[in-house]
């Protein structure tokens, strides 16, 4: 239902008004917040993973992997916590801000959209459509490359987490039962790993195609996601 | 008759009066006022001391082995006066109908008040064929002995995860005795071998409060596996520090920094190695220079190498751990995107040239 109501204003407004306003100040704040959470965790984390060569001195001078896992646990709360804030913003904001938590899976058209879509990047389709937030098949990307993967990173890492921070802490009684539920610590490092790269691969897509929209498509991406309003080229 | 604790005090030469002195104090102690003293000696003096059946199903008596070496308590005060250990296959002078006869007995004896102690795990594969103890499958002896006990305890990586013999492709379904027995209390003791001064210190426990101590939720013991090795370990100081051993023999590797990097699994592994230590706190793994393998964790055979640390992560019948799947994906998609970059842009190219071909037209 939601593409087909921002199809529909789309193409209502689209030779009317230039621009509509899409994303709100909350959510735009979250992206690049978010983003720049991300890059830390992803840093950090292949050095967790794989350490850096062996610092000089005594032990007692250097706090490097320290550090690392410090950058880490914080971006990963500023993560967390920036998803529970925009999970509460799905609810009191605007239509768009529900998108990347609901699909509209029973709605045919949707479908239809989605592979629309599918044939546009495949070169199949001459003229791109119109729409006010993200297209079907980017929003079903979105939903599962990042919506359900960053949950199962919060779940798994918080659970990594619980282990430092010891027994009966609030992530041990949270998220400690993750553990033998996937087979032990080391698997879930695994996994919690396996997770870091499926993310930064759909960052490297999200990236490519918000530019490349932004050139071919008819309408603005990236600016969007800066101040909010989506202006139509035509 | 099995002896009670106060027996076996005046036998080890405890006077009454210190034995009296004892339970006033203790009753004190606990905050139960004196009026509970005369209580606390008249259960040591009448309870039977607690019977114990150790039977081993799959195993390698690497647990045995491990417990005959406790220093505190030492094993002898366990299995001499505090325990009755009424049935050990390895250790018992019994042998045949007469030794099976015993099984039998405590268990029409103590009906529902005596401790199953599992080493080993039974094989439930050719209806459990591969493990046969006096003329039967070991599974029906642990079922009909576990049936009226009071607790289990699973000894070892063998009785509490499967350990090797479950190791895929696990010919035989080695199964866990938690796996097997349902509806009573079972206590986990992983290792492989666990640690002495665990396994005796479980048993002391058991046998001191009359209640299985403090289990997380894979059943262990919160008191001995409560943490990680890592959390403390000696070297520990250099993984915050990021100094590491990266070969074996190198600089790093004598001047005992972390071995993280080669491999060590002691931030995975639950166990109680790097405060009690090994053989009476001489050593452990790590403080002789080797990375610790997680033989206390489920299924440490099959979670890649013991010299990784990204290990190998099995599925679908492909190994390779997370950054080579990660790397091919990622190197997969940047291909993938600069060759769409490229006909996008070719594309556009012959789409600009058709579409001011048209206007031309049109003007004609």
């Amino acid at each position: 239902m939601l593409s087909q109501q921002d199809m529909l204003e789309a193409e209502r407004h689209g030779k009317q008004v230039r621009s509509i306003y899409v994303y709100e100040a909350p959510v735009r704040l979250w992206h690049w917040i978010n983003a720049l959470a991300m890059v830390v965790l992803a840093v950090s984390g292949y050095f967790i993973g794989l350490p850096l060569p062996t610092q000089p001195g005594e032990a007692s001078d250097n706090f490097l992997l320290g550090y690392i896992r410090f950058a880490h646990f914080a971006a990963a709360y500023i993560f967390a916590i920036g998803l529970l804030a925009r999970i509460y913003w799905a609810f009191v904001g605007n239509h768009h801000a529900r998108q990347i938590f609901m699909l509209p899976i029973t709605n045919k058209h949707w479908w239809s959209e989605v592979f629309f879509e599918l044939r546009w990047y495949l070169f199949l389709e001459k003229y791109p459509k119109k729409y006010v937030g993200h297209n079907p098949m980017a929003q079903l990307m979105m939903f599962f490359f990042f919506t359900i993967l960053a949950v199962g990173m919060v779940i798994t890492g918080f659970a990594l987490y619980s282990e430092g921070a010891g027994l009966g802490t609030w992530s041990d009684t949270l998220f400690g039962w993750v553990i033998p539920a996937l087979g032990g610590s080391m698997q879930v490092h695994n996994l919690h790993r396996l997770g870091m790269w499926i993310m930064m691969t759909f960052a490297v897509i999200h990236i490519y195609a918000a530019i490349r929209e932004d050139i071919m498509s008819r309408q603005s991406l990236i600016s969007t996601m800066i101040s909010g309003w989506r202006m139509f080229k035509d | 008759m099995t002896e009670t604790f106060y027996e076996v005090l005046r036998r080890q030469g405890i006077t009454r009066r210190s034995f009296l002195k004892f339970c006033s104090l203790t009753a004190t102690s606990l905050g139960l006022g004196s009026s509970a003293a005369p209580t606390i000696a008249h259960a040591l003096e009448t309870k039977p001391r607690t019977p114990v059946l150790w039977l081993h199903g799959l195993e390698c008596t690497c647990c045995s082995e491990s417990f005959i070496r406790s220093a505190h308590p030492l094993t002898k005060d366990v299995v001499l006066s505090m325990l009755s250990l009424d049935y050990d296959d390895t250790l018992m002078a019994a042998a045949g109908h007469q030794a099976e006869a015993i099984l039998d007995e405590v268990k029409k004896k103590y009906k529902g008040n005596y401790i199953v102690a599992v080493e080993g795990n039974p094989p439930l594969n050719e209806d459990g064929m591969f493990c046969i103890q006096g003329g039967r499958p070991f599974v029906e002896k642990l079922k009909e002995t576990c049936a009226d006990a009071k607790a289990i305890i699973s000894w070892g990586a063998c009785a509490s995860y499967g350990c090797v013999q479950a190791a895929k492709p696990n010919p035989t379904r080695a199964t866990p005795v938690h796996k097997v027995i349902t509806g009573k209390p079972i206590i986990n003791v992983p290792g492989c071998p666990p640690i002495a001064e665990v396994m005796t210190g479980v048993v002391t426990y058991m046998l001191t409060f009359d209640r299985i101590p403090e289990l997380d939720r894979q059943g262990r013991p919160k008191m001995f596996y409560g943490q990680r090795i890592h959390d403390k370990c000696y070297r520990r100081g250099h993984f915050d520090a990021g100094q590491f051993a990266e070969a074996w023999d190198d600089e790093g590797s004598r001047k005992g920094y972390c071995l993280y990097k080669m491999g060590c699994k002691g931030p995975t592994t639950y166990n109680a190695c790097s405060s009690m230590r090994w053989n009476g706190g001489v050593s452990w793994p790590v403080q002789s220079g080797h990375g610790c393998i997680g033989c206390s964790e489920e299924g440490f055979w099959d979670k890649g190498s013991f010299y990784d640390r990204v290990t190998d992560i099995k599925a679908f019948g492909v190994e390779a751990n997370a950054d080579t799947v990660g790397k091919a994906a990622a190197g997969t998609v940047g291909a993938a995107i600069a060759a769409h970059a490229a006909v996008t842009a070719l594309a556009r190219a012959r789409q600009k040239a058709g579409d001011s071909a048209t206007e031309k037209q049109g003007e004609n």
